[in-house]
């Protein structure tokens, strides 16, 4: 025809490269999509029906063929039609909706739990098995996965539009959200809430493979020390084992095993211990005191990062026993005599 | 009288503008800055509200152009987000918030109402100058280097990582709030206590009820927002830790003080648009609006409802699913009174007599947009669709549907409805209408494409985007294009109808209403003696009735 | 429109037809009451949007109070109370006097209106001097929140010879510094409106000297005297609030 080709193949690539509705790629994704099509079927038979009534009645009823106006108070009946469907209508949304929030807001138990930090601009990606990644996230397929996250500065939000998941990443406290992703690829991460000079540049991938690409992924990324090592690490140079020794006798309690169970604290309410649990004691100990004890926990706040809390909450979560808390408490405390290097400054 | 159209002008050869009116009433500079008259007033809030709106419109260029292309190549991150962030700031505190009421509703409530003047014609002036000195402290802090927080000021980011002019745009909100503030308080007083004798509220003009139902919002609401500046700005400059986790605070408690007012102030924007759309549909239809009382009832139940859903901001940032489930309900039943008034204004039409001139055409355009802006709202209070799109551009095409294909396509209805009562001089009917065809055309290829990009996750106030999004993009530019031309063209038509404009007469649309009744321009004092009203509001046979006994007289 | 005064008569069944003007009359009102009655209805709706400016930061103190309960205990106990209490006297014998005044304007007593403003006017400006001393301490002892905030005193008090209060863990001593944020916020602002309440009272005072208000022509006396009286009921919330959170004068 009279198109250059030159032309054409710009536009054919143009277009082929051009996006015009998200991929599927977890299981929840189905579901918010089915909710899409009814909630845009409801708009279009809504504007339809409205652009009719205007456009039938405008043609009808136009002074040229109708000099004479009808002057017409009102109809309860149809008043209460055009109240009461459309109130319906927006309380199936409302259901619907609901139901969608609650599954996409409750982690299924036993995801497989991976921590996300989020500072201007970029994301922090921390599996249990220590790979620390950088704007990107592998994560297996066909497995239920929770992200516990939280921001070390600003309002960021986590966003894997693919997946159709978003969650806002909020300083001083984590959120949560989950998904299962169905087929492996590459997608996008988006931070969807506006943080500042770079917000367009905190993006990242999210990398799907398949249960043993995945595996073998762990194996080959960089491993330093896993979370719970890490964490196990603070928890003797910042001087836990100090008074959570483990001991009968000791000045704080036990932590061994405390992840999950209720505890009884002094002003006599009873709280779940969870990540964000562990996360506040560290930093407002005050008001965490386990019934039974002083509270004479010093604050951290201000000296841990949120990564080392996090390493703190992964270590405590998979704390069993107080056997490596005693290793670690008579090894710091034998820890006065060892050499110095010289020429190196103590830190 | 031709039969398409209602438009009924006095002999040209020998109509004049009446000599005596509110424009030449007095002279100079002064008269007009130190002036209490209510219309006086109303053309100074034009002025300056579109001179605002053109500054916001610029801004609106300068973001269209920079995303024509995926890469962050035309302005440096930090100027692109200053640019989004002065929009924002502008178009809802400068020009949405202000317009109908402060320029139409200014102009015409004491009118409608059969009084002299609003009840505190100096608290009146007193609010265009805090209006004016906020938009001077705006433009100062434009011209100091701008400001990047978003309208929003989401804490902690204004608070603690930004290093731009946080602290004078704050102040300059604040100030501009008082001015919406004293407009609402007004409002409701002279709504109350003066309307002239037989005016009872069922006998009132919807306008009037629509513009009640935003003062209401107005002064309930805008102190909650001057509060959450407050605290940011003493958050800012002496670091007292209300939203700071570090010292104990809480950043969610700045959203939930911020959007209490935010919210109702989306419905301050609409509601006073909707009036306008009560009383153009009503006039183009020669009929009375159907079910007068439940547009009437329904424009106080948004006001009413408008207060309680505030969190379906919040949905995503860690509120309690349970707190998340009652205001999801809430949001879904302020949605049920905005449709009633779209069947309302639908049926309307059925029966009538009904012309398309320049203000019907635009309603039209309204009746359209703003059902599908409103729709799409519903998307958004629906829980579970809200995650995925909320903070995409699902959400921008969503408020930019019922903002500028509502509300601003409502204001233009209005200024082309009422011009020829303000200025006495018609606006040229043919290119209007171009006009209007023009700016909706231009208005849906820029927002249409919003939608896409917004379920396809391109988030919002992003600089750079995904090379994939980019032919979406460039079609919102090319339509941002044509909905700016479609904007210009008022300005000059306008401006040329001022001295070239058909005299219009008293009642150029022989609607109903005590606007109608008096000459074009109003005189000063409005009434030579206080009407008394003795029927219905868009009572059509009474009309016919006196236009029978009426001899038509010259200027 | 008549610009003399006519002597108002009880009769009110000819007052629709009989327009009885003060100067002041301003020319959109058909009638004087509807004048009054608008200058009123106005000043209340004023008051609203005032309940609703305060209520943000009654809300954050809500919220606060309800998490920090400890600090906000020992926050409190650290207001001197017979100020406190002496300003609320204060205060109240301010609203008292205000009170007077509407009523001796509407009798037509110019001399005693003139009195008792000025009584109102003073016990005003006594208040803002014991708040200026209660400040001072606070600035003295690194109470303001801010850069200079000291939580020293709150963790380990018997340091400083304080024997009644029980020592608070550090981080619940950081949050003291929101308690003082919100004393110092919400009676600042507080403070505020009655500087501005003072400095209208002075002009006031000016034109009821001149005999503007002892004539038939009391809404400016009677409005304010509205604003008066809600910055007193605010303050009669915070006292409460901010000094009394803990306090057992029985014990």
């Amino acid at each position: 025809m009279g198109i250059s080709p030159v032309l054409w193949q710009f536009l054919e690539r143009w277009l082929n490269n051009s996006a015009l509705f998200p991929r599927e790629a977890s299981t929840i994704a189905p579901y918010m999509d089915a909710l899409y099509f009814f909630l845009l079927g409801m708009t279009v038979v809504g504007v339809a029906l409205v652009a009719t009534i205007i456009t039938v009645f405008s043609l009808r009823y136009r002074r040229s063929v109708h000099p004479v106006a009808t002057q017409i108070e009102g109809s309860t009946l149809l008043e209460a039609t055009w109240t009461i469907i459309p109130l319906g209508i927006f309380l199936i949304c409302f259901v619907w909706g609901a139901l969608l929030y609650f599954r996409i807001y409750t982690p299924p138990v036993n995801s497989m739990n991976i921590y996300i930090v989020g500072k201007q601009w970029m994301w922090k990606a921390e599996h249990p098995g220590g790979q620390h990644e950088i704007n990107a996230l592998h994560v297996p397929t066909g497995q239920n996965i929770q992200l516990t996250m939280i921001s070390q500065d600003v309002f960021h939000s986590f966003s894997i539009p693919d997946f159709r998941i978003k969650r806002e990443v909020i300083p001083g406290r984590y959120s949560t959200v989950w998904f299962n992703a169905t087929t492996p690829g590459e997608y996008h991460l988006f931070c969807t809430q506006y943080c500042g000079t770079n917000h367009s540049q905190m993006i990242g991938t999210i990398t799907a493979l398949s249960p043993a690409d995945y595996k073998k992924w762990t194996e080959e990324s960089t491993s330093g020390m896993s979370l719970a090592q890490n964490g196990e690490r603070l928890f003797a140079s910042m001087g836990c084992n100090a008074c959570h020794s483990g001991n009968a006798a000791a000045r704080g309690p036990s932590l061994a095993g405390v992840y999950g169970t209720t505890l009884q604290l002094t002003n006599g309410a009873q709280v779940l211990v969870n990540d964000a649990y562990l996360r506040d004691a560290i930093l407002n100990p005050s008001q965490h005191v386990t019934a039974g004890y002083s509270p004479i926990m010093p604050t951290y706040q201000g000296q841990i990062s949120e990564d080392g809390l996090i390493d703190l909450v992964e270590y405590l979560k998979n704390l069993q026993t107080n056997y490596r808390v005693h290793q670690t408490l008579t090894t710091s405390e034998s820890d006065q005599a060892a050499p110095i290097t010289p020429g190196v400054s103590q830190p | 009288m031709s039969e398409s159209t209602i438009l009924n002008l006095p002999d040209q050869s020998t109509a004049r503008v009446p000599k005596r009116n509110f424009i030449t009433a007095e002279d100079g500079l002064l008269s007009w800055l130190l002036t209490g008259d209510h219309k006086r007033i109303a053309m100074l809030y034009l002025i300056s509200i579109t001179f605002f709106f053109f500054i916001g419109g610029a801004f609106a260029g300068l973001i269209r152009l920079e995303l024509l292309t995926p890469q962050p190549d035309l302005v440096a991150s930090d100027t692109y987000n200053k640019f989004f962030t002065m929009h924002g700031v502008i178009m809802v505190f400068l020009f949405l918030v202000p317009s109908v009421p402060a320029t139409l509703g200014n102009f015409l409530i004491p009118i409608m109402l059969g009084a002299r003047d609003l009840a505190f014609p100096k608290i009146n002036l007193l609010s265009w100058y805090l209006y004016v000195v906020g938009g001077v402290m705006v433009i100062a802090t434009m011209v100091l280097g701008g400001v990047d927080t978003g309208w929003t000021f989401t804490t902690p980011l204004s608070t603690h990582y930004l290093n731009t002019h946080v602290i004078t745009t704050a102040l300059a909100i604040f100030v501009a709030g008082f001015s919406s503030i004293f407009t609402g308080l007004n409002f409701i007083v002279t709504i109350h206590r003066m309307r002239c004798p037989g005016m009872t509220w069922f006998r009132m003009p919807l306008f009037v009820w629509s513009n009640y139902a935003a003062s209401i919002l107005m002064v309930l609401g805008t102190p909650v927002l001057a509060i959450s500046l407050t605290l940011v700005l003493l958050e800012r400059v002496f670091g007292i830790g209300v939203f700071d986790p570090t010292k104990g605070g809480d950043p969610l408690l700045f959203q939930h003080l911020f959007w209490f007012y935010s919210h109702p102030a989306v419905y301050i924007m609409i509601l006073p648009g909707m009036g306008v759309i009560s009383e153009v549909v009503s006039t183009f239809s020669r009929k009375r609006v159907f079910g007068y009382t439940a547009v009437a009832f329904s424009s106080v139940a948004i006001a009413l409802f408008g207060f309680f859903v505030w969190e379906h901001h919040m949905f995503i940032m860690g509120v309690s699913n349970y707190s998340a489930l009652v205001f999801s309900l809430l949001t879904m039943l302020v949605a049920v009174p905005s449709a009633i008034k779209i069947f309302n204004w639908s049926f309307t039409l059925q029966k009538g007599s009904i012309t398309f001139e320049t203000p019907m055409l635009y309603a039209f355009g309204f009746m359209g947009l703003f059902t599908i802006g409103g729709l799409t709202g519903v998307f958004l209070g629906s829980l579970g669709m809200d995650i995925h799109l909320t903070e995409t551009y699902f959400i921008v095409a969503h408020f930019h549907f019922v903002m500028v294909g509502g509300m601003l396509m409502a204001f233009l209805s209005g200024i082309h409805f009422w011009w020829p009562k303000i200025t006495g001089r018609m606006y040229p009917e043919a290119i209007s209408k171009l006009a209007a065809v023009v700016t909706f055309i231009g208005f849906n290829l820029t927002f249409l494409p919003q939608f896409i990009l917004g379920y396809l996750g391109m988030p919002r106030r992003y600089h750079s985007y995904p090379p994939e999004f980019q032919i979406l993009n460039v079609m919102s530019t090319a339509g941002a294009t044509v909905l700016g031309i479609g904007y210009l063209m008022p300005i000059i038509y306008l401006a040329w109808s001022l001295k070239y404009g058909a005299v219009a007469g008293n009642n150029p649309w022989q609607a109903t209403g005590l606007e109608w009744q008096i000459q074009s321009p109003p005189l000063t004092e409005n009434f030579t003696e206080i009407p008394i009203m003795d029927h219905e509001a868009y009572d059509y046979d009474w009309l016919e009735h006196k236009t029978k006994q009426e001899v038509t007289t010259v200027g | 429109m008549a610009d003399t005064i006519a002597t108002t008569e009880p009769a009110a069944e000819h007052e629709l037809h009989e327009h009885v003007f003060v100067p002041q009359h301003r020319h959109h009102f058909e009638t004087e009451q509807q004048q009054r009655e608008a200058g009123s209805f106005g000043m209340w709706l004023f008051l609203l949007t005032e309940i609703m400016f305060f209520g943000g930061m009654f809300f954050a103190y809500l919220l606060y109070r309800n998490w920090y309960y400890d600090a906000f205990v020992v926050g409190s106990n650290q207001l001197s109370l017979p100020l406190g209490t002496a300003n609320t006297a204060v205060l109240i014998t301010s609203g008292f006097f205000m009170a007077l005044s509407v009523w001796a304007a509407e009798v037509r007593k110019r001399g005693l209106l003139v009195f008792l403003l000025v009584l109102t006017t003073l016990l005003g400006i006594v208040f803002l001097g014991i708040k200026y001393v209660e400040y001072k301490e606070k600035y003295e002892l690194h109470h303001i929140p801010g850069e200079h905030f000291d939580v020293s005193e709150f963790v380990n008090p018997a340091a400083y010879g304080i024997t009644n209060e029980k020592p608070l863990p550090p981080d619940m001593a950081q949050k003291v510094q929101l308690y003082f944020f919100l004393y110092f916020a919400m009676t600042g602002m507080h403070a505020l409106h009655m500087i501005i309440g003072i400095g209208l009272l002075f002009w006031l005072i000016a034109r009821a000297r001149r005999g503007d208000f002892s004539a038939g022509y009391v809404a400016p006396i009677e409005n304010f005297g509205l604003y008066w009286h809600f910055v007193d009921i605010v303050w009669l919330f915070l006292f409460p609030l901010l000094y009394l959170i803990n306090r057992h004068p029985m014990k």
